[in-house]
């Protein structure tokens, strides 16, 4: 279908952007990479009088080092956290999750501050960034504020991010030398999660020292597994202990509750082994 | 509003709505047929072209969005009358029977193929995950990906189109200051 006509705005300076915002009204819209809302443009589910682009906004790009954290801009593409090392290295949870999103033409274009922004249920940054304790800095008419990710999943497809404010970028602090592993179950290719955990987990000397565990899928937004996590901490790195506290994951429903309890265990197991 | 876009090599000036998307600019103002609208959802590929050298799905971007921008497409692969590697894999190895999906399906294994210049069977599988094919099972499709993969590793087209360095090597100064 063709959407219904918009004004396309292309600002150069988040400032700018955060004018835009405000003159134009509630009903104008961010675009960023787009990947989510085209086609919520196209069926008409959506139908915002402008459209305010930007990716021409170059500050809001690439992969920083911030000492004990990472500062992601909002417009980094998922093909960019893919392959960024400095993510690899100190965050390797989320080019894990974003190794499994969508398909390659969609990772190319489609954003990570996007992804988190449209914050659908399904979509598999959410729990990663919830497990990973990252901080989103939104702009708005009033300067910048910090919201953390246990505050930011306000609900289905809903963000702490006002109507006139823009996500500009996310602090992820380092998980230097953690295992990670992203367990996702789909039915076919290039589907959403049906249920997926996100797992990392700090092991010295043969124990756990710390653990994260996100689930995506399982409610209105991301789920941190907080039982599972504390069952965890101080146990041998065991296949018996990862099973003992798998059982602890959640999901309320019965067959996403069994779903939660088995990917559970195959990404901490996986976490462990990584 | 204005833009300007590249496509396959020639620049082209237009005014367009900001609501006409990318693959419909293609096919109806510049003619470009040759990307097709698969699902009109943005899950078949079919409409696979290339933004700035990576692979996109051109339903999924307003024209307007493209302005500045390089877009290669299944048209602009071909060099004075010779087919594409990739194309010629195609072709070789009945990698379509219907060859509605073969314009995303090139464009995609050829962005796939600058990632993995080897790529395994699963590498093609997950490198393809966003093109879908109704008709071949997709064994072909994989076997051209691969097939491709090798007419174009180095050493492997036309002698003449081969450069050598010996030339430069041999004139190299051997040891010594």
């Amino acid at each position: 279908m063709i959407p219904a006509e918009f004004k396309y705005l292309c600002p150069s300076t988040v400032d700018e952007a955060v004018r835009m915002l405000a003159e134009e009204g509630e009903d104008a819209k961010i675009i960023a990479g787009g990947q989510s809302l085209v086609p919520v443009l196209r069926m008409r589910l959506a139908a915002p009088t402008a459209l305010i682009d930007i990716s021409g906004l170059t500050e809001l790009t690439g992969v920083h080092d911030a000492g004990d954290s990472l500062l992601i801009g909002a417009m980094t593409t998922h093909y960019e956290v893919q392959r960024d090392h400095l993510i690899h290295d100190h965050a390797l949870l989320l080019k894990l999750a974003t190794d499994t999103v969508a398909d390659p033409q969609v990772r190319h274009r489609g954003t990570f501050g996007g992804s988190l922004c449209h914050a659908d249920p399904a979509g598999d940054l959410l729990a990663p960034a919830l497990a990973l304790d990252a901080v989103m800095i939104i702009a708005g008419p009033d300067g910048r504020r910090e919201v953390p990710a246990s505050e930011f999943f306000a609900g289905y497809f809903e963000t702490a991010v006002a109507p006139g404010e823009i996500l500009t970028d996310v602090r992820v602090p380092k998980y230097p030398g953690w295992g990670a592993h992203y367990e996702k179950l789909n039915r076919v290719a290039q589907a959403w999660s049906i249920v997926a955990v996100a797992a990392a987990v700090q092991v010295r000397g043969g124990t756990i020292a710390a653990a994260r565990v996100g689930l995506t899928n399982v409610g209105a937004g991301p789920v941190r597994a907080v039982d599972v996590e504390s069952a965890l901490v101080g146990q041998p790195a065991t296949a018996e202990a990862i099973a003992e506290a798998a059982l602890r994951a959640s999901a309320g429903d019965g067959y996403k509750d069994n779903l939660a309890r088995v990917l559970t265990g195959r990404a901490l197991t996986a976490a462990v082994a990584g | 509003m204005k833009i300007s876009v590249n496509v396959d090599g020639v620049t082209y000036a237009d005014e367009v709505e900001p609501r006409l998307l990318l693959v419909h600019y293609l096919r109806e103002r510049l003619g470009r047929t040759g990307t097709v609208v698969g699902c009109d959802t943005g899950n078949c590929g079919a409409c696979t072209v290339h933004l700035d050298g990576h692979s996109i799905k051109s339903c999924q971007m307003f024209a307007v969005q493209a302005n500045g921008h390089e877009i290669t497409t299944i048209e602009g692969l071909a060099r004075d009358g010779r087919l594409h590697p990739v194309q010629e894999a195609f072709r070789n190895n009945h990698a379509l029977q219907c060859g509605f999906c073969t314009p995303g399906m090139i464009m995609q294994a050829i962005d796939l193929l600058a990632d993995e210049s080897d790529p395994d069977d699963e590498t093609v599988r997950k490198g393809l995950e966003g093109n879908l094919c109704r008709c071949t099972g997709y064994q072909n499709i994989v076997r051209a990906v691969q097939d491709a993969a090798h007419r174009m590793r180095p050493g492997a087209g036309p002698k003449m189109e081969q450069h050598s360095d010996e030339h430069v090597t041999s004139k190299q100064p051997v040891g010594g200051e």
